[in-house]
Parts: structure tokens; sequence; C-alpha cells
């Protein structure tokens, strides 16, 4: 049988018609797709492919049974590795991952594990009606500081064990980045609404409101009988670039710009928390956070909306899905472009003039790319005496984060790296005995799925750790 | 769910509430404030905590009511429930080493002035209280003041209660005079604190300011609270919720911060409408 070369492509929504909507633009897979997209898999020996997956998902086993229209099966081995796969199946760059070590890949396009994973995972969501069911307990109670994906799968296995598990919760809601920051336009929040209830079903407390560090510390979840804790409370603080109008009205961080449109539904008709809709934004910054961001300010309304970016289109960290998306929906790169500096109105003979202090523009700088870097990549250098101005009304800052620093500022004896991230063995475990870590507050800004497996390696320690005590 | 124990009306536009939350009142010391929602889907607001029961659980919260939500929580009563209550949030106001403190207080800044007089009192710092107010109709929290304050101002801009004019008139006096303070703690509008800072400037008075910038998650995620500190001529971008929201009143870029807290006047105004037209009649 000849390989199919291609892969099966991904229904979605026509860009014009989803530019001006917050419903999901892949629209998955359907059985027929996801069974012929199955039968391009090789079945390699020697599996390449689950050594690209940060969790080792036995890829080709779940495929077949795909295949073998064998759905709920198919599920079975993807969640003996994984406990989000809805949710990685959407979100993780398969062309780095997965995808980038299959076979198939060599010669034609890979198979598209990561379009089976969600359609088998979708599946099981609509169709399974087993109901997760809590585990006899052990008598030893974890804590669990953040809902993100590190937070909420550490949750999950150890209470699938029998351990009595409290989630602890800074926002109103859980779910982490999975909720503020990822748009539903890209993951619907129902999905991580069911985890977050599934977790509930198997035993799981989930306590929202309480700030770790503010609320309660580590030492007093001790105090109270917690056995052991799990810090998973993400990347932390925005960083901005320290270039003169970054305190105008109309500068956004990126989280800010994403919490109020996601976690506080501005997106939505009459919400209590505003937002600046329309006109014309520029988003700073290239990765995923960049993409959402600019795709959600579409979205809100705007006429125009330019990506910044310092490098060129190769150096782009963004999931190469959301760059052909936000290319499609009609974003401008404005690429070899960084930003020097935010104007803003100012009527020096009416101080009292509405529009002063807000943005009006944004001044760049061309650059080149030089030498590479101890990374490897290319350096980006300002060519002397480029400078234009975009005509902007919003800029939306997204250049990174660093940790924040509540909990190691509340944790005696707990260490941190130069770049303020938590240090933990290959464990999990922090320099603090039965305190332990993963996902972005250890790693910086990473991926869903090594935050989930991150969470997942500190559940298996906490098990052993408390198994023997 | 948070319950709300008890509810009390101080002048008309400014309710004072009391809200079951045990890992709160444990907690809060004077300067810090906690984040609430109303209900489901309504905006997160930042309040002081002015004061705590301990023993009852409860967290004690004095708003004045000026726009959307703080309307939409007018309108609930004792019995009745809130969606979310999180905190204590921000550092404390710092009390080490100020024998002799001066509070400053406008408005409803004076709610949140309150806690912080009543601890350099019980700390034993000899207290001077100025709080102000546009008329008397607006006046609160006298009597606490009273109870705490070794000397007590009380100031209308319109002069029907107390003394004509601004806090600034007696702070001015004091310090012509060649009163001295360790400290000037000042909370209200942006305006007042500004010249709080002006007023104290001449005579090197350390002055602290509290500051009240828009705010969303309130624990450092999101940095729509930042503000910008002139530090030895080098500007440096603190977020108010978790660095402050104290801050030195000499290194504040007050125009800035009052700009910013404009950003969304239109439609906070149009919000405000919505609100009211929804309680029709009893607004
Ligand atoms: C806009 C955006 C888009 C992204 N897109 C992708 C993508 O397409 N693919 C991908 O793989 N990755 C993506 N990422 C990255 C990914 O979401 C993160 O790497 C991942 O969520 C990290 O998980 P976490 O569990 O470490 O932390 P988070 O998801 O950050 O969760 C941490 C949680 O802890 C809570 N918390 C923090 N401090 C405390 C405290 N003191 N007490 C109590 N709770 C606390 C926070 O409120 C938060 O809910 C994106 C990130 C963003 C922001
Ligand atoms: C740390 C801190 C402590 C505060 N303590 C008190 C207090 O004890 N009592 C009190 O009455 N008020 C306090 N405030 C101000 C209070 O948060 C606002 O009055 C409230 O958010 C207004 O909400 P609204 O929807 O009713 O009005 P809106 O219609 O949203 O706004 C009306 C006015 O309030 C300002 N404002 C709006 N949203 C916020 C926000 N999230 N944070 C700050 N200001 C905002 C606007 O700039 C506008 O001037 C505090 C603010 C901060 C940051
Ligand atoms: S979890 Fe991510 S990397 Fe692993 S198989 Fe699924 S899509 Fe690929
Ligand atoms: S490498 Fe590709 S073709 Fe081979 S088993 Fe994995 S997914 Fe199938
Ligand atoms: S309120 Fe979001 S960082 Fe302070």
């Amino acid at each position: 049988m000849a390989v199919v070369k291609e892969k099966h492509a991904m229904p979605t929504q026509e860009p014009q018609v989803r530019a001006h909507n917050f419903s999901e633009v892949a629209l998955g897979y359907t059985k027929e797709i996801a069974i012929d997209e199955a039968k391009r898999c090789l079945n390699c020996k020697n599996r390449p492919c689950v050594g690209g997956c940060p969790v080792n998902i036995n890829i080709p086993e779940f495929i077949m049974q795909v295949k073998e229209e064998k759905f709920e099966e198919a599920y079975r081995i993807i969640n003996q590795t994984s406990s989000l796969p809805a949710v990685c199946g959407r979100v993780c760059p398969q062309e780095t991952q997965c995808e980038s070590k299959c076979t198939l890949g060599i010669k034609f396009e890979p198979v598209g594990i990561g379009r089976l994973e969600r359609f088998v995972a979708d599946w099981h969501n609509e169709n399974s009606k087993e109901a997760p069911e809590a585990a006899k307990s052990n008598g030893h109670r974890v804590a669990i500081v953040g809902s993100g994906p590190s937070g909420l799968t550490c949750a999950g296995d150890l209470a699938k064990k029998g351990y009595k598990v409290t989630v602890y919760e800074a926002l109103h809601t859980a779910g982490g980045v999975l909720v503020y920051g990822i748009p539903e336009f890209r993951l619907p929040k129902k999905i991580v609404a069911k985890e977050v209830e599934t977790l509930k079903a198997l035993g799981v407390d989930v306590e929202p409101n309480v700030v770790i560090g503010k609320t309660l510390t580590i030492d007093e979840l001790f105090e109270m009988g917690f056995e052991a804790v799990f810090v998973g409370s993400g990347a932390g603080l925005p960083n901005f670039m320290g270039i003169p109008g970054e305190s105008l009205k109309g500068v956004y961080s990126a989280n800010e710009y994403l919490t109020r449109s996601n976690l506080m539904k501005s997106y939505l008709d009459s919400p209590d928390t505003p937002i600046m809709k329309g006109g014309k934004v520029a988003v700073v910054g290239g990765g995923n956070v960049a993409m959402d961001a600019a795709r959600t300010a579409l979205r809100l309304g705007a006429d125009k909306v330019y990506i910044v970016y310092r490098r060129s289109m190769e150096e782009l960290p963004a999931r190469k899905e959301e760059v052909e998306h936000a290319e499609e929906e009609g974003i401008d790169f404005k690429l070899l472009c960084n930003p020097v500096e935010i104007l803003g109105y100012e009527n020096a003979d009416d101080k009292r003039d509405p529009k002063n202090g807000f943005v009006t523009g944004i001044k760049c700088i061309r650059m080149e790319l030089g030498e590479p870097d101890e990374k490897g990549r290319r350096r980006p250098i300002p060519v002397p005496d480029s400078e234009f101005v975009l005509d902007v009304d919003a800029v939306i800052m997204s250049i990174g984060t660093s940790p924040n620093p509540l909990i190691k500022n509340t944790t005696k004896g707990l260490e941190v790296n130069s770049h303020g991230g938590i240090i933990v063995n290959e464990e999990g475990l922090t320099s603090r005995n039965a305190v332990y870590a993963g996902g972005d507050a250890v790693t910086g800004a990473a991926t869903v799925i090594s935050a989930m497996g991150a969470g997942k390696v500190a559940a298996k320690a906490i098990d052993e750790y408390l198994s023997k005590k | 769910m948070y319950k709300i124990a008890t509810k009390k009306v101080l002048n008309p536009t400014v309710i004072q509430m009391e809200i079951e939350s045990p890992l709160v009142a444990k907690k809060a010391e004077p300067g810090q404030f906690i984040i609430l929602r109303v209900d489901e889907n309504g905006e997160r607001i930042p309040l002081t905590v002015a004061g705590t029961d301990k023993e009852n659980d409860l967290v004690k919260i004095i708003f004045q009511v000026v726009g959307a939500t703080t309307e939409k929580l007018k309108h609930k009563e004792a019995g009745e429930y809130i969606q979310d209550f999180v905190g204590p949030l921000g550092v404390a106001t710092h009390t080490d080493g100020i024998k002799k403190v001066c509070i400053v207080g406008g408005g409803v800044g004076c709610a949140i002035a309150m806690p912080v007089a009543q601890k350099f009192h019980a700390l034993g710092a000899e207290v001077t209280s100025i709080i102000g107010f546009r008329s008397k109709d607006l006046l609160i929290l006298e009597d606490e003041f009273n109870a705490c304050s070794s000397r007590l101002f009380v100031m209308t801009d319109d002069g029907s209660y107390g003394r004509h004019g601004n806090v600034c008139v007696p702070l001015n006096e004091m310090l012509g005079a060649g009163e001295k303070f360790d400290e000037i703690i000042t909370i209200g509008p942006l305006i007042m604190m500004k010249f709080v800072v002006e007023a104290a400037r001449p005579y090197n008075i350390p002055v602290t300011a509290s500051m009240n910038p828009i705010m969303i998650d309130g624990t450092g995620m999101c940095g729509g609270c930042r503000l910008t500190l002139d530090q030895d001529g080098k500007k440096v971008t603190k977020f108010a919720c978790v660095d402050g929201p104290d801050f030195n009143g000499y290194e504040i870029d007050f125009d800035e911060a009052m700009s910013r807290g404009r950003m969304y006047s239109d439609f906070e105004r149009h919000a405000y409408d919505e609100a009211c037209n929804l309680f029709k009649g009893v607004c």
C-alpha cells in the first residue's frame, strides 16, 4: 500500500470567520479521518517518536488501537503516562517533540500524533461513561500549591494512590495558565473544567482564593498535618523592556491582557472587567503567548494587529500551527524589528485632555542577524538609523516572565537558582525536606507537557517517600 | 462563598461590612488588603483590611461606592454571600522604630488609615491624625480616630464640620512650627498624597504613601498595578500588589499613577450607569 505523504488536514473554522469569534479554531479529526491518519503510522519497532515525547507516551501502541477503531483502549494507553491528553493533543509543540522524531517525517510529513491524541481524548470525554472513583484512603495528606498542569497532574496521580490531596490556588478558578493564559479559541475552558471535576471526583479538595506565602505558609501547611508539599506555582511576574513609554495607558503585559480577556471574561459582551478593544495593536514578542495575545486582540475587534519580533521567522519560538493560523487570520508580522520607545499623546496646552497619556505609536529599529550566541541562535543587532514608527493604540508586551519570589521569601531553606527558579533534584525534591516542586516554577516558562511530566515525577517521589515513612 | 456577617452604613456612600474568612482574619495586618468578587463573572476589586475579629473569623472592610462593583456590593445584606475573598495581600505597614507618627487620611482613605493608626497606638507610639472630607455628610470614623490619636484634626473642604480647608493646612502649621515626626503616613486621593509629600519635603521627614492602582490578580502575575519609582535618579518599576501598597512618597511618580488610574474611566462610567439601572430607584 502506498504511503499517504501528507498528514490529514485538520478541519478548521475559516480564517475570515474565526478571526471574529472565540470558538475553537481547530475542529478536530472525525472518526474516519482519525482512522485514516492512524493507518499512516508504520508501527516502527524502534519507536523513535516515543523518545520525542517528554512523558514517553506509547505512541505506536495507541495509534494501532485507533486504526482498529478501539478508541477507549487507545485512551487507556495514553492515560498510563499522560493525564491531560485533551490539552496536550491541542497545545504541545509537536513539531519539535514527538512528530520531529517520526520516521515518516524523514521523507514525508510525520504522523499527526498530536491530532490523534486529541481525537482519542475528545472521543473518551464524549463517549466514556466510566466515572472516576476515589481510591481507598491511605491516611496520608499532601498539599499542592497551584492548579496549573503540574499541580493538577501531581494531585491526580497521588489521589489515585489513595492520598488525601488539597490543591491551593491563588486565583478564583483552577487551571493555571490553561484558564487565564491560553485563550478559548485554542483550548476551550470546558476541557480544563472537566479535568478539575475529575480530580474532585477522585477526592481531591480544590481550595481557590488561597495564596501560599500570604494566606498560609508552607511551614503552616506542615503544621496543619500535610506530610509533603508540591509547589507548582508557575512562571511568575511579567517582564517589561525598560524602554520609555511603558507606563502609558494602553500598554499591557500579555499576562494582564490575556487574564482580562480569558479569566475575567472581558471577551464576552457584558463583562464587568474592562479591556481596550478595537484600534491598532502591536504585540512585542514571538512566543505562544505573543500569538495568543495578537489573535485575542483581533477577535476583540482590532482593525490591525502587528507582531513585533526582533529575529526572523525561523527563530520564532511559537508553535508552528499557531503562527500559520495567525498569518491566515491577517496578523502582520514585523520581523527583525525591536521597539525602542512607546509614544503617547500629550496635549501640553490642556492637561485635562482625556486623550493625554494614551499610546499613539511604537518606535522600532530594524535588526539584522549577526554571529550565533552560546545557544547557537544568531544574535540580532540593530541597524543604525533605521528607526520607524508604527501607529498603534495599544502595545502588549510579551517578552517573558521572571519567578515570583513570594514562596521563596516565606519558606526558610528553599533554595533558588540565579534566575529565581526553585532548585530541585531529579525526583523533584527541593532543598527542603518533603517539599517538592515542578513546572514553570522550576524551569522558567516552558510547556504544558513538561509541567505535567514534572508533576508526575514528583507524585512518584512523594509516594515513595511517604510509603516508607 | 463568603458570608457577610454584618453591614453598617457609615455615610451615604461609605459602607462597612464584616466578612467571614477564618484564614484572612487570622493573618491580616494593618496595611494589607484583600481582593473580592461579588458574584460569578464579577470584577476583582481590592479593598483594605480595616480590622479583624480573630475570635469570630471576621474581616472588616470599608468601601466607598464609586462604580459598578462597589454598587453591587452595596446591595448585599448581612447574611448574604459574596463569591470570592482572597488575602491578606501586600506588605503590612512597617512600624519598626517609629515613635512619633502623623497619619494623614483623605475621604475613604481614612478607613485604610484607621487600622494603621490603631496599630501605632497599640505599640505605644505618639499618634497625630489628620482626617479630611469634602463635607460633614461624608465624615467617617471620627470616634475611632479620637480613641487612638493623641491629637486629631478633622478637616472639611467646605468648612461644614471641623476646620475649614484641606489636610495640608494643619500639617503645614505643625511642620512650620518646628514639629518633628519620625514618619508621615498618608492614604487618600493621589493628588492629596502628592501635596502631603510636597509639604514634608522641606523638612526632610520620611513620607509613606499607600497606593491604590488598578489591580487584577494581586499576586504579581499581571503587572497591571505597576508604578514607577525614582530611586536616586534611576527609574524603577514596582508592582503595588506585591511590593506595596506602601511606598516611599518621595520616589513615587504621582502624575503617572494619576494618569494610569484613569485608563478605563469611560468604560467605568458606562458600567456604573448600567449597575444603577439595575438597581433603579434604590441607587
Ligand atoms: C498565553 C500562553 C500560551 C501558552 N501556550 C502554550 C502552548 O501552546 N503549548 C505549551 O506546551 N505551553 C504553552 N504555554 C506554557 C504553559 O502554559 C506553561 O508552561 C504551563 O502552564 C506551566 O504549568 P505550571 O503547572 O508550571 O504552572 P501554571 O500553569 O502557571 O500554574 C500555576 C498556578 O499556580 C498559581 N499560584 C502561583 N503562585 C501561587 C501561590 N503562591 N499560592 C497559590 N497558588 C499560586 C497560579 O495562580 C496558577 O494558577 C503557554 C503559556 C501562556 C502564558
Ligand atoms: C490596595 C488597594 C486598597 C484599596 N482599599 C480600598 C478601601 O479600603 N476602600 C475603598 O473604598 N476603596 C479601596 N480601594 C479602591 C477600590 O479598589 C476601588 O474603588 C474599586 O475597585 C472600584 O470598583 P468599582 O467597580 O466600584 O468602580 P469602577 O467603576 O471600576 O471605578 C471607579 C474608580 O475606581 C478606580 N478603580 C477601578 N478599578 C480599580 C481597581 N481594581 N483597583 C483600584 N482602583 C480601581 C477607577 O480608577 C475609578 O477611579 C483600594 C484600592 C487598592 C489598589
Ligand atoms: S503529549 Fe505532546 S509530545 Fe507527547 S505524544 Fe502527545 S502531543 Fe506528542
Ligand atoms: S515514528 Fe512515526 S511512523 Fe514510526 S511508530 Fe512513531 S508515529 Fe508511527
Ligand atoms: S495586580 Fe496583577 S501584578 Fe499586581
